[in-house]
């Protein structure tokens, strides 16, 4: 009887570590075929077969991908993109943040009339398809002389992530006791005070979850950066699109991919790096009382 | 002028009355009680004092100044909350001296300030730990030291001891009243328990429904309550309640289920002053006693309490509760007697519940 029971049990045990393993390989088999493809030399592509190991650490792709590939005419590789990603997506994050977090404090701790209506009106923004502000917006950056520039598309994101943000700091700081607002009036401070003394020190778990999922999402972007970006201010996922775009006699498929490693890199190593933080910082405000 | 005054204060949510005209005043170092059930109101009115709710009419005093209106950082008081709200990333020393700093109090004294509240509250081995290491009499402690740092004007305490277990509660009831005696600081304090209101007030007003229904010393309200539920609402065992027969208005006796019930002539001209159709006869538990003669019973219950044993007694003008010292000789089941005296009733309006004599 029980030794039937424990076969049974090893037997779902093994059920569900094959079902977890065949999922886990079937999402990282796109990861592997682009390292691998990206380490190979063109003769290795042609000749093996997709899923082959390259015959040796070969990062000439990496290094063409980077700085020689060429754009059209332009043969910079994707280095003047992936900065221009950098100079966006730094303050993008850092203000949509900022402005999500002083939002969401409002919203949640001092309320008055009709902030509830404001604050449905903020999560259609993050609910809204953005293909509805491209035309309204680019008409709003001419008007601002900041069409085609890096700052524009800043602005952009900032405007863009600012519902989802306010959301996120909003439903975190609910979760915060009204009592230590109103404690730390009577003890004298002011809406600011508040704010830094008191609140900003306690939202450590939900800073990270927004900081990472506005670096995921403003360095993901492609949208918005083929719409309002040209010249030099492409960010890299408009680059890397270009990039592999253009016809040369020889498909280089090595440097394409090596390419898009460098373009998904920073918001890889961002997971694997605070990833624990995220999940911990999503479910903080659940498991609160 | 009284130290804290509070005229006519209505407050309104659309059309629910939250407060309809509360009018007290008390004076320097006294220590008020705002006493009633959930929802009647006592919270509000203490934010309301706290500054952290404006009333929709009626006005606030501190001593001489309208605070009616004044933001509470300047009114001067401080208020320990029911969930303390302690600071989670300061630990017990800058959650001290947080409002000390935010008045721009020098270092020097900020930090005399925390030694000497430590020493007076005996936390002072706790000052380097966050609120999070600390147990719930302890984080009580810490929330009265962050009151008692600054020399407030005005101690305000919201339901201070419902989150702490039975033992501590009466502990800390006991400490709230000795720093009150040391301090003399004039102090506001909610609770819905009817004994930290009799233990720890010079006053007590007793809510319900937004009105004060009696305002008076703990003594007043005990051995003359205003109203009917004020009689019910304080003192544990309950008040018994007896039903009188109706009577016409300007008579001058008064019978429970055909049993005639004994008054002094004082109940007797207050019943022809103010006529009435029906009475409801208050008692309390300890002016009943087990005796030889009197109103004819059984005994149904006992409950001893140790010092005291609470007896029930179903008789002909209804179950009664006795309160007696000591242990009771009589057994459940027995025929008992029970009687009182008649300078010990209660004698309530029936319908309105106001009280007669």
């Amino acid at each position: 009887m029980s030794t039937r029971r424990r076969s049974n049990e090893r037997f779902q045990r093994f059920a569900i570590w094959s079902v977890l393993l065949l999922f886990a390989a079937v999402f990282l088999l796109p990861l592997y075929v682009m390292v691998a493809t990206s380490l190979k030399d063109m003769a290795e592509v042609r000749d093996g077969s997709l899923l082959s190991l390259p015959g040796s650490l070969n990062f000439d792709a990496w290094q063409k991908a980077w700085s020689q590939a060429c754009t059209g005419t332009d043969c910079g590789g994707l280095r003047p993109f992936f900065w221009n990603s950098t100079l966006m997506v730094v303050p993008a994050v850092l203000i949509s943040t900022a402005l999500g977090a002083v939002n969401g404090y409002v919203f949640a701790k001092w309320r008055f009339k009709g902030s509830e209506l404001m604050f449905g009106m903020m999560l259609f923004g993050a609910f809204m398809p953005l293909q509805v502000v491209l035309l309204p917006m680019s008409q709003v950056l001419g008007w601002f002389e900041l069409a085609d520039s890096i700052w524009g598309l800043v602005i952009v994101h900032v405007l863009v992530g600012l519902a989802t943000t306010t959301l996120f700091f909003r439903n975190y700081y609910v979760s915060l006791p009204d009592e230590l607002v109103r404690a730390a009036m009577l003890d004298g401070a002011g809406f600011w005070r508040i704010f830094w003394r008191i609140v900003l020190p306690l939202s450590a778990p939900i800073l990270v979850v927004t900081l990472i999922w506005q670096f995921t999402q403003i360095w993901n972007d492609f949208l918005f950066g083929v719409v309002f970006s040209a010249g030099d201010a492409k960010p890299i996922t408009v680059g890397l699109n270009n990039m592999a775009n253009t016809s040369s006699s020889v498909k280089e498929y090595n440097v394409d991919m090596a390419a898009a490693m460098i373009a998904a890199l920073p918001t890889l190593l961002i997971y694997v790096l605070a990833g624990k933080y995220f999940v911990r910082g999503l479910t903080a405000g659940a498991v609160k009382g | 002028m009284g130290a804290l005054s509070i005229r006519n204060v209505r407050k309104s949510f659309g059309a629910v009355d939250i407060l309809k005209g509360i009018d007290i005043e008390i004076e320097e170092g006294e220590f008020l009680i705002l006493v009633g059930p959930s929802g009647c109101g006592k919270s509000t009115l203490l934010s309301m004092i706290a500054g952290l709710d404006v009333p929709s009419a009626g006005s606030i005093h501190i001593g001489e100044r309208d605070v009616t209106n004044e933001l509470p950082r300047d009114r001067d008081i401080a208020m320990v909350f029911q969930s303390y709200a302690l600071y989670p990333n300061m630990n017990v020393a800058e959650n001290i001296s947080f409002a000390l700093e935010m008045r721009k109090v020098p270092k020097a004294e900020r930090e005399a300030s925390v030694q000497r509240v430590a020493k007076m509250l005996q936390i002072e081995h706790l000052l380097d730990r966050k609120p999070a290491q600390l147990s719930g009499g302890q984080r009580q402690r810490v929330a009265m030291g962050r009151a008692l740092a600054r020399n407030p004007k005005l101690f305000l305490f919201d339901e201070p001891l419902s989150n702490l277990d039975a033992k501590l509660r009466v502990e800390m009831r006991a400490e709230i009243k000795l720093l009150h005696q040391r301090t003399r600081t004039t102090t506001v304090y909610v609770t819905h328990d009817q004994v930290e209101a009799m233990t720890l007030g010079d006053r007590i007003a007793v809510m319900r429904d937004g009105v004060v229904q009696q305002f008076g010393t703990p003594d007043d309200i005990y051995t003359r309550p205003a109203t009917r539920f004020v009689a019910e609402f304080i003192g544990s065992p309950a008040m018994n309640m007896l039903q009188a027969d109706a009577v016409k208005p300007g008579d001058t006796e008064l019978s429970v289920k055909g049993q005639a019930i004994a008054l002094t002539e004082t109940q007797r001209q207050a019943l022809q002053q103010k006529p009435v159709a029906e009475c409801v006869i208050g008692l309390r538990p300890e002016c009943v006693q087990l005796a030889d003669q009197g109103v004819p019973g059984r005994l149904t219950l006992l409950e001893p309490t140790g010092p005291d044993t609470y007896a029930f007694v179903d008789t002909s003008v209804g179950t009664l509760v006795l309160r007696t010292g000591g242990r009771v000789t009589q057994r459940v089941g027995d025929q008992v007697h029970v009687a009182w005296d008649a300078r010990d009733l209660h004698v309530f309006d029936a319908t309105g519940g106001a009280r007669i004599g």
